[in-house]
C-alpha cells in the first residue's frame, strides 16, 4: 500500500540548501582561519564564514559586541570596513591561498540538524546571512570558531553613550579602525583588559586608569608591568560609582575605593574625566551554535563561563561538531597570543578533515590549558556586582532592552511599562519562585523580561544570572542556569530571514494551523454519527 | 510554587495531573470553589505548548467559545494577576480566499450573537498601518482576543495557590494505583498522592498515562513554530493576522506569528528542547507580505512547541466510565484562549459528572470507537522514518 502522507505536514517541503560544503568554518579570527587553512591543506572544501563587518544597525544595537555607541561614522562605509577587515587579518590570505572559500560580512544565524523534535531535515543545516539575503548551506562537519564576546556590568549610569565592552573596543580599535572615543577608564585587570589597555595605548589613545575591585591586578604580571610602564594608573579596591556625561555620553567616571573588606569608603571618591569606561572584567565564550545543535556545555568560571565539552582533538559531544579559539574558552594565554588560538585550529581543522577520510598530515599538539593565576569572569563579575551594590543609591536598570530593573528582576515582576501592578505581586518573588523548584533563568525571563530585547541577552545575560544567583542565597550553583539561544543568532530583518525561493508546493499548501478541516467545524455541523477521520 | 514537603507526600481531593492551561484552569475553578486541589508539573508550569502558542482568543468554532467570551475581560480580575489580554481581532486578506475563509468566522461568530463584520482595504489600512497595497480586505471582531501565553499560565498557578490550592513542579506522574474501580493515589518519584478524584490534562502524555489505566486515547504528536521581532509600534488592535500567520503583537511591541507546515513525529519527546527550523524562513515572508511596512523589522528570536492532536483535532474533554472518578481533558492543539471555559468544564465534571454551561458530547472517546489502529498511517500523520505500517496493534 502506497505511503499516505499528510499533505499539510512538512513531508516534502524540507528545508533544501543552497549550497552545501563538507567543511565549514565559523569565525575567521586565529583559530578559524588556522582551521579553514589546515582543512584545505587536507584537500577537503572548505568554507569560512566571518560576520565582519557587521553592519552598521547591529552596531547600534551592541550586537554582536557592547559597542556602546562609540563607533564612528565610518562604520557606514561597507566597502571601507571590508578592507580594513581583510587588512588587518593577514591569515584570511594565507586562508584564501589555500583555497578556502570566504564570505565576510556573513552572519550564521542559525544551526539545525535532525534530533529528538526534528526529523524532517535532509541534512544538518546552517542558516547564513548577509546584508541582503539569507540562505541555508549543508555541512558535513562544522568548526565553531566563533570566539567571545562581552560581559555586562551594571552599574549607575552604565546605560550612557561610552560604557562598551573590551571585545568591541578590540574591534573598533583595531579592526574597524572606527573608535569615536580618546580617553579610556577600563575596569577590570585581567588579561583581557590589560591587553586591550595597551592595544589602545598603541593606537595612540589615551587610558585614564584602571579601575579593579580586588586589591590587586588579576593579570599575569608582565602585562600589568606593562601597564605601569605605560604609566597608567592601576587603581585597586576600587569600584565604579557612575558616570557623569551629557547628551554626547560619558564624559567622567566616579570612582570609589574600597576598604579591606569591600565596603565603600565614602570618604574616598575620585572623578576621572573620560569619554569611554571600558567594561573589561571579562569575556564570554560565544557558545551560541552549540547550544543551538545540542552540544553539551559546562560551567567553567575559569575560562568565562560556559564553554563547549570537548575531548582532546577539540571535538564536541557531537561527532560532526568541532569547536576552536575563545568559544572553547578565554584564557590569558589566548588573549596575549593569537598563536594559541591558531593552534586549536589547526587541532579542529586537521581533525574534521581526516574524519572525511582525508590523509591526517602530522597532527598538532594541543597547547596545555594555561591556568596561571587566572580568576574566572564568574567570580570576578561576582565581586563586581557585590562593589557596585554597596555603592549604587538607587535601582539599576539590569536589562536595557526591557527597562527591567534589579527590583523588578528580584521581584519577579513584569516590567512597569506594562501597567500590570497588582497586589498579588507582594506576595511573590523569587523567594517564592524558588519554593517551587531550581533556578530557572528562561522561567525569569518570561515573566520579567529580562533578556528578551533586541540585543539579544548580550548586555544582561550573564549579569541576571549572577543576580538570581546571589539573590536566591545558594552556594553558586555547579552550573548556573543558563538560558536558551535560539535561531537567528543575530537580529535578522524580516526581508532578510525570509525564503526567498520558496517552492511552489508550500505555498499552495500552506495553512495556519495543522489543517485538520474537522478541528473547526462547529457544533451545528457535526453529524451525529460522524466516524473519526480528518474530514476534508 | 508550593514547597515540597520532606515528609510523605499528602495528597489531595482533587488530583489533576499536568501544569498547562488546561490542567492549571481546572484546578483554579475547583480551587475557586472550595475543592482542595493538587497539581503535578512534571517540569515548569505552562513550559510546553501552553507558554509557546499564538496567544488567541476567539474560538468562534467551539461549544466553549461563548463561555471563553465571558470570562477572559474578567481574567485579570478573577485571577488577580495579569494575563495582558486585550479585546477584539482584525483579520487581514491579500487575496479573496482569505477573505472567504474569514466569513466563515464571521458567519460562526453572528450565530452565537457575537458581532463582527466585513472591512474593506483602506479599512484595514487604517486600522493597521503596517499593511501595504497588497490587502484587499479583512474581518473585524468584537469579540476574541489575545493574551499572553507565559503569564497567562503563571496567573493561574499563582491564583490556585492564593485560594489554597498547590503546584508541584518537577514531580512527574508515573503510575496510578486503583482501587474498587477509582484511582486512589497517584505515583511519583517522591512518592504517591492520594486523591478522591482525578484529572489528566498532560498534553501530549495524556496519552500514555491514560492508558496506565487501561483507556485508549489516539493522540499523534506534531511541532508548531513562531518568530518574534523586536518591537514595534503599538498598533491600536493586537490581535491582527491573517496570510496564512496567527499571532499577535505584544504589549510590548514585538511581533509573534507562526503558521506553515507542521511536522509529525514519532513521540512528543518529553524533556527534549523543541528545536526551531528553517521554517522560520517561510513565517517570516509571509509577515514581510502580510505587513511590508515592517519588512526592515528584525526578528530577534524562534521557538518550537510540540503540541497533541487527536484523529479528528477535535478536544476530549470527559469523565470517563471506568475507572469513575478521572476526568480526561485534551484540547487537541487548540488549548490556550479555551482554557478559562475548558477549566470549568473540567471542574463540573469533577463534580457534578456533566458541564454545567456548555454542550460537551462532541468531546467523548468514545467517537474513536471504530477507529482503526493503524489511524495515524491512513491519515498520513507519521513521522520521517516512521514504517510504512504501524505493526502494533
Amino acid at each position: 500500500m502506497g505511503r499516505h502522507v499528510d499533505p499539510m505536514s512538512i513531508a516534502g517541503e524540507e528545508a533544501q540548501a543552497e549550497e552545501r560544503f563538507p567543511i565549514v568554518v565559523v569565525g575567521a579570527g586565529p583559530a578559524g582561519c588556522a582551521a579553514a587553512a589546515e582543512a584545505a591543506a587536507h584537500g577537503v572544501p572548505v568554507l569560512l564564514v566571518d560576520e565582519h563587518p557587521v553592519e552598521p544597525g547591529l552596531i547600534g544595537l551592541d550586537v554582536p559586541y557592547h559597542f556602546g555607541q562609540r563607533a564612528d561614522g565610518s562604520v557606514q562605509n561597507r566597502g571601507r570596513m571590508l578592507e580594513r577587515v581583510v587588512e588587518t587579518n593577514p591569515a584570511l590570505a594565507e586562508a584564501f591561498e589555500r583555497g578556502v572559500e570566504i564570505r565576510l560580512g556573513t552572519t550564521v544565524w542559525g544551526a539545525f540538524a535532525n534530533g529528538p523534535t526534528v526529523g524532517c531535515l535532509p541534512e544538518p543545516l546552517l542558516g547564513l546571512a548577509d546584508g541582503g539575503r539569507s540562505w541555508l548551506v549543508g555541512y558535513r562537519r562544522l568548526i565553531v570558531a566563533a570566539g567571545r564576546r562581552d560581559l555586562g556590568l551594571v552599574f549607575p549610569g552604565w546605560e550612557q553613550p561610552g560604557v562598551m565592552g573590551v571585545t568591541a573596543l578590540h574591534a573598533l580599535v583595531e579592526r574597524y579602525g572606527a573608535f569615536a572615543g580618546r580617553r579610556i577608564v577600563m575596569l577590570g585587570s585581567g588579561a583581557e583588559a590589560l591587553v586591550a589597555v595597551l592595544a589602545a595605548l598603541e593606537a595612540g589613545l589615551e587610558v585614564a586608569a584602571v579601575v579593579e575591585v580586588a586589591p590587586s591586578p588579576l593579570g599575569p604580571p608582565d602585562l600589568v608591568s606593562a601597564v605601569e610602564a605605560a604609566r597608567v594608573p592601576l587603581l585597586t579596591s576600587t569600584v565604579i560609582a557612575g558616570t557623569d556625561g551629557a547628551a554626547g555620553g560619558v564624559e567622567a567616571a566616579r570612582l570609589q575605593r574600597l576598604d579591606d573588606q569591600g565596603t565603600p569608603r565614602l570618604s574616598a571618591e575620585q572623578t576621572i574625566a573620560c569619554d569611554t569606561v571600558c567594561l573589561g572584567v571579562g569575556a564570554v565564550p560565544n557558545v551560541e551554535i552549540f547550544d543551538l545543535l545540542g552540544c553539551r556545555l559546562a560551567y567553567r568560571p575559569e575560562l568565562g563561563g560556559h564553554v563547549p565539552v570537548t575531548d582532546e582533538v577539540l571535538c564536541t559531544s557531537l561527532p560532526e561538531v568541532h569547536a576552536a579559539g575563545d568559544c572553547t574558552g578565554v584564557t590569558p594565554g589566548k588573549s596575549l597570543d593569537p598563536g594559541v588560538a591558531a593552534a586549536e585550529g589547526r587541532l579542529a581543522g586537521g581533525q574534521a578533515a581526516a574524519s572525511l577520510g582525508a590523509t591526517p598530515r602530522a597532527a598538532p599538539a594541543l597547547p596545555a590549558r594555561d591556568r596561571a593565576s587566572h580568576v574566572g569572569a564568574g567570580a570576578s563579575l561576582e565581586a563586581w556586582i557585590r562593589a557596585v551594590q554597596a555603592t549604587a543609591r538607587e535601582d539599576l536598570v539590569i536589562c536595557q532592552c526591557e527597562e527591567v530593573t534589579r527590583a523588578d528582576l528580584i521581584g519577579v515582576r513584569p516590567p512597569r511599562y506594562l501597567g500590570a501592578a497588582s497586589p498579588g505581586f507582594a506576595r511573590r518573588g523569587l523567594d517564592t519562585l524558588l519554593a517551587g523548584g531550581p533556578l530557572n533563568q528562561d522561567q525569569v525571563k518570561r515573566l520579567t523580561r529580562a533578556g528578551m530585547g533586541a540585543c539579544q541577552g548580550r548586555r544582561c545575560r550573564e549579569q541576571v544570572a549572577a543576580l538570581l544567583t546571589l539573590a536566591a542565597d545558594t552556594a553558586a550553583p555547579d552550573v548556573p542556569p543558563l538560558p536558551t539561544y535560539r535561531p537567528p543568532l543575530r537580529p535578522l530583518p524580516l526581508a532578510v530571514l525570509q525564503d526567498d525561493r520558496e517552492p511552489e508546493a508550500m505555498r499552495e499548501r500552506w495553512h495556519p494551523w495543522f489543517g485538520i478541516a474537522s478541528q473547526w467545524t462547529p457544533p451545528w455541523e457535526l453529524d451525529q454519527g460522524e466516524q473519526a477521520s480528518r474530514g476534508d | 510554587m508550593t514547597r515540597r514537603d520532606a515528609t510523605a507526600p499528602r495528597g489531595a481531593s482533587v488530583v489533576v495531573v499536568g501544569g498547562g492551561v488546561t490542567g492549571l484552569s481546572a484546578a483554579w475553578w475547583l480551587a475557586r470553589g472550595g475543592v482542595d486541589v493538587l497539581v503535578l508539573e512534571k517540569g515548569v508550569v505552562g513550559w510546553e505548548a501552553s507558554g509557546r502558542n499564538g496567544g488567541g482568543c476567539s474560538h468562534h468554532h467551539s461549544p466553549l467559545f461563548a463561555e471563553e467570551q465571558r470570562l477572559w475581560p474578567l481574567m485579570d480580575d478573577l485571577l488577580g494577576y495579569p494575563t495582558e489580554f486585550r479585546p477584539c481581532r482584525v483579520r487581514i486578506a491579500l487575496d479573496e480566499s482569505q477573505m472567504a475563509y474569514f466569513d466563515v468566522g464571521i458567519g460562526n461568530a453572528a450565530r452565537q450573537g457575537f458581532r463582527a463584520e466585513r472591512l474593506d482595504s483602506a479599512q484595514v489600512r487604517e486600522l493597521v498601518p503596517l499593511v501595504g497595497d497588497t490587502v484587499v480586505g479583512g474581518a473585524f471582531f468584537h469579540f476574541g482576543g489575545h493574551a499572553n501565553p507565559h503569564r497567562t499560565v503563571q496567573a493561574y498557578a499563582w491564583a490556585l495557590e492564593d485560594l489554597g490550592g498547590r503546584v508541584l513542579q518537577h514531580t512527574p506522574a508515573t503510575g496510578f494505583r486503583t482501587s474498587g474501580g477509582r484511582v486512589v493515589g497517584v505515583a511519583t518519584p517522591v512518592g504517591e498522592f492520594g486523591c478522591d478524584s482525578l484529572v489528566l490534562a498532560a498534553g501530549p502524555q495524556t496519552a500514555e498515562l491514560a492508558a496506565l489505566l487501561g483507556i485508549d486515547l489516539p493522540l499523534a504528536f506534531g511541532r508548531a513554530e513562531i518568530i518574534v521581532t523586536e518591537p514595534v509600534p503599538l498598533l491600536r488592535y493586537g490581535g491582527a493576522d491573517g496570510n496564512g500567520l496567527y499571532g499577535r503583537q505584544t504589549l510590548r511591541g514585538n511581533l509573534a506569528y507562526g503558521g506553515g507546515p507542521h511536522e509529525w513525529l514519532a513521540d512528543a519527546a518529553p524533556g527534549a528542547r523543541p528545536a526551531a527550523t528553517p521554517l522560520s524562513r517561510n513565517i517570516a515572508r509571509r509577515l514581510v507580505e502580510l505587513f511590508p511596512r515592517s519588512a526592515h523589522v528584525r526578528v530577534i528570536r524562534s521557538w518550537a512547541g510540540i503540541v497533541e492532536n487527536t484523529p479528528d483535532g477535535r478536544p476530549v474533554i470527559e469523565r470517563m466510565a471506568a475507572p469513575d472518578n478521572v476526568v480526561l481533558a485534551t484540547l487537541s492543539s487548540v488549548g490556550f484562549g479555551l482554557s478559562p471555559a475548558s477549566g470549568r468544564a473540567v471542574a463540573d465534571l469533577v463534580l457534578t459528572g456533566s458541564c454545567g454551561f456548555a454542550d460537551l458530547p462532541p468531546f467523548v472517546l468514545s467517537r474513536f470507537a471504530g477507529l482503526d489502529p493503524c489511524w495515524r498511517q491512513r491519515q498520513g500523520w507519521t513521522a520521517a522514518g516512521d514504517p510504512p505500517e504501524d505493526k502494533a496493534a
